[in-house]
């Protein structure tokens, strides 16, 4: 992209409940809650210390997620336009130390039913689990915990972001069907790091591959703008991948701490895949496929840098509303919902076919973009792995390996 | 005698390009090449290839069949390439990334589909100029206009609506909702109905034009395929409206249907990710653009087989022919 322009922050709208009204007039605004054909869907996110990325070339984004629900409602009023049909966002971003169970009750209190929800497990879990939200449903589109959508799965929630073992599973696809079958596991030192790295062990287990090593990544990960950075780097990352024989490097590093270095200075010459390097995502600015083009100029537009997952997730659920707005010519929360966990429910979202969710612990299937940094470089699940029912169910947990208790 | 005659008509059949001279010329869009591809209907050969703007899909021949329109979406225009002299001429203004776009029958409008700003343009070929445009759903694509030229429809992809647009008035009459991602719309010649199909969801809608009622939904089943690859996008219709061609997309199979039953009559077995389609002036021959496989499929309609494929350039999307 030319220009990408600063992100706007959102950290100035810290603990402020902002009503943002889109598509058809001013006059919308003033619409009393329930009233008309107005669809409310709250975004309910909290607010966090910034993650720098280790690369300089992408920048510090401050409002990933609700430029993705902010776009959904607008492709959603267009459509509205033609129905009868208008949509509000209704933006709470809470404070770092802000509860998300009150935050719920206040959307309650607001007559809000749908919510996209841009939070990590913990505080999502708090949200969902509050009698208010009881009547509910509330998109995770952000949370990747496997937990989710196991022991902790709530029949209030689903899930447009993938799992970690979607995530592992079409990339452990790819190289199997790549015939690169013995991985090497670096993993980070946070939780989410070691969950993948599991997800990572699982898949191998599931489609024929070994992990020949687990290793944890304990260098200090020094500061990325050092003026001798690289000398460091480059002694460090050799020493800590000897004495092993592998394919494939695959690391573990989701807060982006160390996975960039490894590329080009691993002690074999192996390729890096995982958090870095090849990565399994369900969206990437490399993807253009079946019209995946238009939604990045529609966002680019809009939100002046690229989409990232996490506004492509919020952008689904938003749709997803949308589209059972459309299809039922319906408005109200109930009817939306049925719908929505119904088989006539399909979304297009740029990935070659319609996505449903899974009635056994609500995931949105979907195909995942396995990208480089600058190309597309294949798409899983990939050919060759069989499925009785949908292909899509060889990525993620399968009915039978559920542990939710919504699917018995 | 008789004995001899299965190789005669063969001869015949071989002999039919060089014999009878079919002096047509069919003309692809090269998405990823920026590029024209002109094929010459007796030999099957690619005689030219002509430069246009970037990212070339839509293409349209002018009313006198001396000139093609292409949208060059890239470049947010509408180049106009002189097939004699083998160039573009001239540009035509279209709004923003122009995809899809189709001639009005007295040659002098074009509608243009705005695939990232949610609206039709407009464009008076004489003039150069964008007369109007017209508000419609989210990344509009299909264009198809009735054969009198009263009544446009526009499809747009993620609104998933067949917007009839009356050409008098640039106002939208009626919106019908159809299967995800509707891509082409095309009337039947007799203009009584419009075929919109519809890429994910995998149907074809036929709409009754003075009712709007969708009065059937046409799927596909093709065996060993599975279901998310049939993705219908190019549809074409004989002029006598008894025979319709649907193509679907990474199932690399046309589809033959039966425009009186609904009946899917057979599958062709064509180049990897067929776009469109096009029908010969003499309707003896349809041609495909394959998108992935970089090449055009040639069906011989009489004998109801594909008797060529021949290479063109990059990501081959729009087709069209003339006598």
């Amino acid at each position: 992209m030319k220009a990408l322009t600063r992100a706007r922050a959102l950290a100035g709208l810290a603990g402020v409940l902002l009503v943002a009204s889109f598509g058809a007039g001013a006059a919308l605004a003033a619409t009393p809650a329930g009233e008309a054909k107005t669809i409310r869907i709250g975004y309910l996110a909290r607010e966090e210390p910034p993650r720098i990325p280790l690369t300089f070339l992408e920048p510090d984004i401050q409002d990933e997620g609700v430029q993705g629900a902010r776009l959904g409602v607008a492709d959603n009023a267009t459509t509205g336009r033609f129905m009868g049909q208008r949509y509000e966002l209704v933006e709470t971003v809470l404070p770092r130390d802000g509860d998300p169970a009150e935050a719920i009750r206040k959307l309650a209190a607001d007559g809000v039913r749908l919510v996209v929800a841009d939070l990590p497990a913990e505080p999502l879990l708090a949200a969902a689990s509050d009698p208010a939200a009881e009547k509910m449903l509330i998109f995770n589109a952000r949370a990747p915990d496997d937990v989710l959508r196991n022991e902790s799965c709530r029949a209030n929630l689903l899930h447009t972001a993938p799992s970690r073992r979607m995530l592992a599973d079409a990339l452990a696809q790819y190289l199997v069907w790549k015939r690169w079958p013995e991985w090497f596991l670096v993993v980070g030192q946070t939780p989410g790091d070691k969950a993948f790295a599991d997800a990572m062990e699982r898949a191998a287990k599931r489609f024929g591959a070994k992990i020949v090593e687990r290793r944890p990544w304990t260098f200090e990960t020094g500061n990325r703008r050092s003026d001798t950075g690289h000398t460091t780097v480059q002694s460090a990352i050799p020493t800590a991948t000897q004495r092993v024989e592998y394919d494939v490097l695959v690391v573990a590093d989701e807060a982006d701490e160390f996975g960039e270095y490894l590329d080009h200075r691993t002690w074999l010459p192996r390729p890096v895949a995982g958090t870095q390097g090849l990565v399994p995502t369900i969206w990437s600015r490399v993807h253009e496929q079946w019209g995946a083009t238009q939604l990045h100029s529609r966002f680019e537009k809009a939100a002046g840098r690229w989409m990232t997952e996490r506004d492509h997730a919020a952008w689904m659920a938003v749709r997803s509303i949308g589209e059972a707005a459309t299809r039922t010519n319906a408005t109200d929360p109930d009817r939306l919902i049925a719908f929505i966990r119904s088989g006539d429910f399909g979304l297009a979202a740029f990935k070659g076919e319609a996505l449903t969710y899974r009635p056994w612990d609500g995931q949105l299937r979907q195909p995942i973009l396995i990208a480089g940094p600058r190309m597309l470089v294949s798409v899983s699940p990939q050919e060759g792995f069989l499925h009785p029912g949908s292909l899509l169910d060889t990525l993620g947990d399968d009915r039978p390996e559920s542990r939710c208790s919504l699917a018995r | 005698m008789k004995r001899l005659l299965p190789a005669a008509a063969l001869l015949a059949a071989l002999g039919a390009g060089a014999g009878t001279a079919r002096a047509e010329t069919i003309v692809v869009s090269n998405e990823k090449d920026n590029s024209l591809s002109v094929i010459d209907g007796a030999t099957l050969t690619v005689v030219k290839t002509i430069e246009t703007g970037r990212r070339p899909r839509g293409i349209i021949f002018s009313k006198d069949m001396t000139k093609v329109y292409v949208c060059v979406g890239d470049d947010n225009r509408i180049d106009v390439v002189d097939l004699e002299a083998g160039k573009v001429v001239d540009r035509l203004p279209s709004g923003p990334d122009p995809e899809l776009f189709d001639l009005h029958p007295d040659g002098k409008t074009l509608y243009v589909a705005n695939e990232d700003d949610n609206m039709v343009s407009v464009v008076d070929i004489e003039s150069k100029r964008v007369t109007g445009e017209i508000l419609v759903g989210v990344e509009p694509e299909g264009m198809g206009i009735s054969p009198d030229g009263s009544v446009l429809v526009n499809t747009s992809e993620t609104t998933n609506m067949a917007h009839f647009i009356d050409t008098n008035s640039k106002e939208i009459t009626a919106n019908v909702l159809v299967d995800a991602r509707p891509r082409v719309a095309r009337f039947t010649p007799d203009g009584k109905q419009v075929w919109v199909s519809s890429e994910i969801g995998g149907t074809v809608s036929v709409i009754d034009t003075a009712s709007k009622d969708i009065v059937k939904k046409i799927g596909f089943e093709v065996p060993g395929v599975r279901r998310e690859a049939i993705q219908p996008v190019g549809v074409q219709i004989t002029k006598d409206g008894k025979r319709a061609f649907v193509a679907l997309g990474p199932s690399n199979r046309v589809a033959e249907v039966d425009p009186v039953t609904y009946e899917v009559k057979k599958y062709h077995l064509v180049g990897q990710r067929v776009w469109n389609v096009a029908l010969s002036p003499d309707e003896k021959r349809l041609y495909t653009t394959n998108g992935v496989s970089n090449d055009v499929s040639v069906i011989d309609l009489e004998r109801n087989r594909v008797v060529k494929s021949l290479p063109v350039g990059g990501a081959p999307w729009g087709v069209i022919v003339k006598p």
